[in-house]
């Protein structure tokens, strides 16, 4: 099985985000890199699809020379090949997207893993968006994954369940929690991973179709009326959320 | 703009809430420009269309085809996309939930539109859609707009409020017949498994979630005895998932399920960023816990510093006699 799994380098999900100072991006200063929380169920999953059907796994990074680091990261976890198309920081899904199906159709993969969602803009798209461009079907947010006789049979959430759906390979699958238990890499795993080959790739151009005009931190505004837990706090609370939240 | 296409969904007799929302979020956008929308369903039923014409909608394209009786998400996104290019319309507007997180992206591609998803915020300005959405787990926030002519939107669950139209409209309804073959369903729904009895975190207009605080599954009954009080749905922090004692439907957070309930109420949960990706956008949050510096208080509009085994009873017993 020739399996491709796509993975973004995003900030540690610990990090605190603040605002840089185009007022557009966040301010990178301090902040650990680290592969995609979601990539991970993406990579561990097609390196046990491997283990069970054979194959390869090619990991692959839409990003800049940095983006080698989660890539380094894929490899020492066990992925055969890595390649990185080396360009501009992304900053358009559909840049990312065009790239990933540019690769995608030269190595005519039987299945792409990505994530649910990267943890950074949170697009929530490039399954579907990929699987457009390359005339594939796609399932998202998938916890459970069955690969048998030329199909894929997965489970994904939706309100109030979830449903399980079929699709003829190839597919694409975007991973979420509970997929599987991604491993860690062994030390000496991390280590022959720093001198292992990574493939770079001239990215194509695209015309960006969406722009960032701006980014805030959150503005709700929080009444923050703290109490006690008296009676009489409990009686506050269910009068305010009655008459000034009017909630209840 | 030329024509603002809204994807709407049915749910038994009526449309569902998330579509209200869609039609609703459209009207605002096109009266500034006295721009037609109008609505595609699937398989529509004569309700659902009617209440659809309550909000304001003037005309439904109804898709119908043999095909049509699966759940596909390319048949669907192929349906939508043909109704869009021949109603001429340059703005197509999903619900994000689950179905139009996974459909929107590819009437985009197909569209060679741009798109932004899970808005939380859409606002007609200098002749264009400005749309805002939460980054980084909800640590912060876009304004973004689109460049392409065509344009495609998602807009976040229960985030924007529905509102029925002043003047009900006579909703003219087409019926429409895609072209469909079998290629365009190389994904097909099997199964459904409902999560029999129980109110979904993501359908909820309220949540009572509970974290480590509660100490063990066998006090959550405190919690789901609030939620039933409150006609809401239970949640989980994920250290109450990853210990076992709740299932992973019920987390939120990050990991977990993104919720915008009307009320959410946090008992014995510390307020991690994690969580709070899940859970920030909701309209009015209350927290409940002991150590009155948890970071959750930092983002609640009503706080409880005390013992949730001391507070919810009570708690529960007053919004009971508030609500008889
Ligand atoms: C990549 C990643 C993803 C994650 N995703 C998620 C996610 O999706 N959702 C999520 O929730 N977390 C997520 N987390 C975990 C998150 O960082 C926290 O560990 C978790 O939210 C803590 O859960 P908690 O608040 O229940 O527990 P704790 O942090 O242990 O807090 C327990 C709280 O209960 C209070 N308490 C104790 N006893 C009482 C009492 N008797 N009465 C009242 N209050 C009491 C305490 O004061 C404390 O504030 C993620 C972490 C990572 C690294
Ligand atoms: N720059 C990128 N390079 C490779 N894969 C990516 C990139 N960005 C996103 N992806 C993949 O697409 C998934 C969903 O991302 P998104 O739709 O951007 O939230 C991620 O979890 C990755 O698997």
């Amino acid at each position: 099985m020739n399996i491709l799994v796509c993975i973004s380098r995003v900030p540690d999900t610990a990090s605190r985000i603040l605002v840089g100072s185009d007022g557009k991006n966040i301010d990178t200063q301090g902040i650990k890199f680290v592969v995609n929380p979601y990539d991970e169920f993406a990579i561990e999953e097609g390196l046990r699809l491997r283990e069970k059907n054979g194959g390869t796994v090619t990991a692959i990074v839409v990003g800049t020379e940095a983006s080698k680091d989660v890539l380094r990261t894929a490899l020492a976890m066990g992925v055969d090949k890595a390649v990185l198309v080396k360009g501009k920081e992304p900053d358009d899904s559909f840049y990312v997207a065009k790239n990933l199906a540019e690769y995608a159709k030269g190595i005519s993969p039987d299945l792409i893993l990505l994530g649910r969602q990267s943890v950074d803009y949170d697009s929530r798209q490039m399954a579907s968006a990929l699987g457009e461009l390359l005339g594939l079907p796609s399932i998202s947010v998938v916890s459970k994954l069955t690969i048998e006789n030329g199909k894929a049979t997965a489970e994904k959430d939706i309100e109030g369940g979830k449903e399980v759906v079929e699709a003829s390979l190839p597919c694409l699958i975007s991973c979420q929690k509970g997929l599987n238990d991604p491993r860690y890499p062994k030390l000496p795993d991390i280590m022959k991973a720093k001198s292992k080959p990574i493939e770079e790739i001239v990215p194509i151009e695209t015309q960006n179709k969406v722009t960032i005009l701006g980014m805030s931190m959150p503005s709700k505004k929080r009444v923050g009326k703290i109490l006690g837990a008296e009676d009489s706090d409990i009686d506050e609370l269910v009068k305010l959320l009655h008459e000034e939240a009017k909630v209840i | 703009m030329k024509k603002i296409l809204v994807y709407l969904e049915q749910q038994k007799e009526s449309l569902k809430r998330t579509s209200l929302e869609v039609i609703t979020a459209a009207r605002t956008i096109a009266s500034n420009g006295n721009i037609p929308i109008v609505g595609v369903i699937i398989n529509g039923n004569p309700n659902a269309i009617k209440v659809a014409g309550e909000y304001g909608l003037a005309k439904i394209i109804n898709a119908k085809h043999t095909l049509l009786e699966k759940t596909s998400i390319m048949g669907f996104s192929n349906v939508a996309y043909q109704v869009a290019k021949s109603e001429d319309a340059d703005v197509v507007i999903f619900a994000g939930n689950a179905a139009g997180m996974e459909i929107a992206p590819r009437v985009a591609v197909k569209m060679e539109a741009g798109y932004i998803c899970d808005c939380v915020g859409l606002e007609f300005s200098d002749g264009n859609i400005v749309a805002s959405k939460p980054v980084y787990a909800g640590k912060s926030m876009i304004t973004a707009k689109i460049d392409s002519e065509n344009k495609v939107f998602s807009l976040r669950p229960n985030v924007f409020t529905s509102s029925k139209s002043d003047t009900v409209v006579n909703c003219e309804i087409n019926d429409f017949s895609p072209e469909l073959t079998d290629k365009d369903f190389k994904d097909i729904v099997i199964n459904v498994m409902k999560n029999e009895g129980k109110l979904d975190v993501l359908e909820a207009d309220v949540i009572v979630s509970g974290g480590r605080g509660i100490k063990g599954p066998e006090n959550y009954h405190l919690i789901e005895t609030l939620a039933n009080t409150l006609g809401g749905a239970v949640g989980a922090s994920r250290a109450v998932v990853d210990a076992g004692w709740r299932p992973h439907a019920e987390q939120v957070g990050q990991t977990g399920k993104t919720v915008s309930p009307s009320l959410y109420i946090a008992c014995g949960i510390s307020g991690a960023v994690q969580h709070l990706a899940g859970m920030s956008t909701s309209k009015t949050i209350v927290a409940i816990n002991k150590d009155k510096d948890a970071p959750i208080f930092k983002v609640t509009d009503y706080g409880i510093v005390g013992d949730l085994f001391d507070v919810l009873p009570k708690l529960n017993e007053k919004i009971k006699s508030i609500l008889n």
